[in-house]
């Protein structure tokens, strides 16, 4: 469906499919020996929100800084709204920033900071004026105009850097970090907030995190960074539910990994043999031959204990309750299966969820679909 | 406050009082007495070290300049015995009103008071003391004083006899005005004022003005110096603030290299460096960038005390500005940069704003060092290249009029005081930065 969303001057459709943002073959490297970025390639659509996922030095937040200028690309081109930026100064690319730290100017009032990019830009004074108090409201400061950022909370100090960065209408606003310095109540605020205008505006967002669940909350599509390169890139579900590599379903939420060898494999699923030497069925997924190692893994939630509920001829392993957490909303057990201490598995509190009792032997399987034989 | 407290915590007056009900004020400074008491004995050697090094001296110099004994009180040096001088010609000055022509009472004073003089062997100290006022006249008392229980009535003809500058009414209206300790002259000596005949106060004679012009001169200078080591520090500053830190710290040791050479050192090396058959101008000739018979006098003038005071006192601007901008989160540019700004832009408007407390405390540090400077002067300066230090110097050394040093040592003081005050209103002290 197409959404016209006027702001400020320029329409903007979020309809259109074409790259608007485009990463080809990038590399970086600050040393001349070692790469930062290796091999980046990365479309965006006009209006996406796209967050680049990845723990620290996985070179996300390099991306980041060659898209805004204040790196450069040693390798490879960056394309923005079909013009190559390799060689275009941070300033002139129109592209609005977020700090980590926010950078708000301390000697300027929040009024100043976010006159500032119009004032560059030569807009004439009653012009500024109402934009500035329109991206005030916007973020729900227009009565704080006249303080200093540091009269301000982290929270104000927050939305005053957003607005300073939508003010002057950018297409493209990109985020580093910006919610790390926030209490955890107010980062959900404003992860809701931040979509919700991004959103409204219309605007293309590249946001950098390492914080996975800001991730899935808030992006139309997750870059999961490892080692200079995307390891997936993929809209939230298919991320944390078809992980394409072991790194990914890892670091996306919690995650069981058994090792063992591919037995064989018939289609859609597989058997594997793990360690332990029990065989399980598994969903091949970057595995092509028997006897290569695999490393398999299912979530906690989609962990089975009725065998009823299994496939007739499934297989099945045998576990002993080590630990059980209650959580409220959830139960958490921690199972030791095939050699693994550390087997999460996590139930919903129903009205008659059982409670396993620490040292019970039980029996656990799954459906195929849900355990993903990855690499190893 | 009053309200969240328990009702049973109040005192007859509304006082808050501990849980026994005494005053909760008397009760916090008994318990913390006792870390003070302790805190105050630690800082006491160096309270006592700045009372006594600093304030008293400050104080006695102070005091110097408004007060000079010489013409009214003599100290025995060996026996510190002190006689009370010139008395008689006091009562004389108290009697008779300024302008009053001298009569032979006058002279009757003053040949008693002459005889006091060579008993106690003061004459020279007293003449000193008019000679400041009225250069050539230390030697008529000598002189005077040897003759003194010669004298005989009519005194004033006889003491006419001995000198006939005795009856110059400058020389009386000097003795009138030196005949209290207590005297604003020296002031007045240190800004190339004068009191005439007639007690009012007027300007020196042209040629003997100096002081007012050389404060001047004096401020003139220190604000070209603080200019110019703002100047080269700025983008130094810059640089170690930017650079990574193994680097820096390599930089700082090369800024910092001129702290660790003495003073005396850096000043001769210049002067080998810029006098005219030194290495600079030889090179130029050598070059033929010149002429041998026009090598640039660059040492033993202005020129010279400009360059090697701005190179002494460059690290007193860099280590303020340097340690301001570390602290400048590189962010705050990057930000004003993706907002649309220039890089000149940027620096006008964020980077350079942020640096202001550090500028702020390195142009005060260099302009009041720079103010009070003295040896490089001395060594480099030549004629016009003296500071008002250097005669300050003077006075305390040479002329040993130290009342007049202590004046012109007063001014300064006072001048930079109110440099210092006006620094507090336009920028605020609270912005000062050091490190």
């Amino acid at each position: 469906m197409a959404l016209e969303i006027k702001w400020g001057d320029h329409v903007v459709n979020t309809s259109n499919e074409a790259a608007f943002v485009e990463f080809q073959r990038v590399q970086k490297s600050y040393d001349g020996e070692t790469l930062v970025v290796k091999d980046l390639n990365l479309s965006m659509p006009k209006g996406e929100f796209l967050t680049m996922l990845g723990p620290s030095g996985s070179g996300k937040t390099t991306c980041l800084m060659m898209l805004a200028g204040f790196e450069t690309a040693t390798h490879g081109e960056i394309i923005l709204d079909g013009q190559p930026i390799n060689n275009i100064p941070p300033h002139k690319r129109g592209i609005g920033m977020v700090f980590q730290n926010y950078a708000l100017f301390p000697h300027m009032t929040v009024a100043e900071n976010l006159a500032f990019p119009l004032e560059v830009r030569g807009i004439d004074k009653s012009d500024r004026e109402a934009k500035v108090q329109r991206a005030l409201d916007m973020v729900e400061l227009g009565a704080f105009g006249a303080r200093r950022p540091a009269q301000l909370s982290g929270g104000q100090q927050q939305r005053v850097a957003l607005a300073r960065a939508l003010v002057f209408e950018p297409e493209l606003v990109l985020m580093d970090e910006p919610l790390g310095a926030l209490d955890k109540q107010l980062r959900e605020q404003m992860q809701f907030e931040i979509t919700r205008l991004a959103h409204e505006l219309g605007i293309t967002t590249v946001y950098v995190t390492h914080d996975q669940t800001e991730a899935l909350t808030m992006s139309d599509r997750v870059a999961v960074f490892e080692d200079g390169r995307i390891q997936q890139l993929a809209p939230p579900d298919q991320l944390y539910e078809e992980p394409e590599n072991s790194f990914v379903a890892q670091f996306i939420g919690e995650n069981n990994t058994l090792t063992g060898k591919l037995k064989s494999i018939d289609g859609g699923t597989c058997i594997v043999t793990l360690d332990s030497g029990e065989e399980i069925d598994a969903k091949p997924v970057n595995v092509e031959r028997p006897g290569e190692r695999t490393r398999i893994s299912i979530r906690p939630e989609r962990v089975e204990f009725d065998m009823k509920r299994l496939k007739k001829g499934s297989h099945t392993l045998k576990a002993e309750v080590k630990e059980f957490i209650y959580m409220g909303d959830i139960f958490r057990t921690r199972l030791s299966v095939a050699g693994n201490d550390n087997f999460i598995v996590k139930t919903r509190n129903a009205p008659n969820q059982v409670r396993l009792t620490p040292g019970t032997q039980i029996e656990i399987g799954w459906q195929p679909e849900d355990c993903r034989a990855l690499d190893a | 406050m009053a309200t969240l407290t328990d009702d049973s915590a109040f005192g007859a007056d509304d006082r808050l009082t501990t849980a026994d009900g005494k005053p909760l004020k008397a009760a916090l400074a008994r318990a913390e007495a006792r870390a003070k008491r302790r805190a105050f004995f630690l800082v006491l050697p160096l309270f006592l070290f700045v009372l006594i090094t600093f304030i008293v001296p400050i104080g006695q110099m102070l005091h110097r300049s408004v007060h000079n004994s010489g013409f009214t009180l003599h100290t025995d040096i060996g026996s510190k015995v002190q006689t009370p001088i010139m008395v008689n010609l006091r009562d004389w000055f108290d009697n008779n009103p300024r302008g009053t022509e001298p009569d032979e009472a006058a002279f009757e004073a003053l040949a008693a008071d002459l005889v006091v003089l060579r008993e106690v062997k003061a004459a020279g100290q007293a003449g000193t003391r008019i000679n400041y006022e009225l250069s050539g006249t230390r030697s008529m008392f000598t002189k005077a004083a040897r003759k003194a229980p010669k004298l005989e009535a009519p005194f004033a003809a006889a003491i006419l006899d001995l000198d006939e500058d005795w009856a110059d009414p400058e020389l009386w209206a000097a003795m009138r005005d030196a005949s209290s300790a207590y005297t604003m002259n020296f002031y007045l000596a240190a800004v190339d004022l004068t009191r005439d005949t007639d007690g009012f106060v007027a300007q020196v004679d042209e040629k003997r003005r100096l002081y007012k012009q050389l404060f001047v001169r004096t401020l003139l200078l220190s604000l070209l110096i603080t200019g110019l080591t703002f100047v080269l520090a700025y983008p130094i500053a810059h640089m170690l603030a930017t650079l990574p830190l193994r680097y820096s710290n390599l930089l700082m040791i090369l800024v910092l290299l001129p702290f660790w050479t003495s003073l005396l050192v850096r000043t001769t090396s210049w002067m080998v460096l810029l006098q005219s058959q030194g290495v600079v101008n030889d090179a130029l000739v050598g070059t033929g960038v010149l002429a041998d018979d026009s090598r640039i006098q660059m040492m033993y003038n202005q020129t010279g005390t400009i360059i090697a005071m701005t190179h002494i006192l460059l690290p007193f601007m860099v280590l303020p500005l340097y340690s301001v901008m570390r602290t400048i989160n590189p962010s705050y540019v990057r930000a004003a940069k993706s907002l649309g700004a220039t890089s000149w832009t940027a620096f006008r408007r964020i980077y350079f704003p942020l640096t202001v407390p550090g500028i702020g405390a390195g142009a005060l540090l260099v302009f009041i060092l720079a103010v009070g400077y003295y040896i490089t002067p001395a060594l480099v300066g030549g004629a016009d290249g003296q500071l008002i230090s250097n005669l300050i110097a003077f006075h305390m050394q040479k002329s040993l009029n130290w009342s007049l040093a202590a004046a012109l040592a007063g001014l300064l003081l006072g001048g930079i005081l109110i440099l210092y005050w006006l620094y507090d209103r336009l920028i605020g002290i609270d912005n000062l930065k050091l490190g």
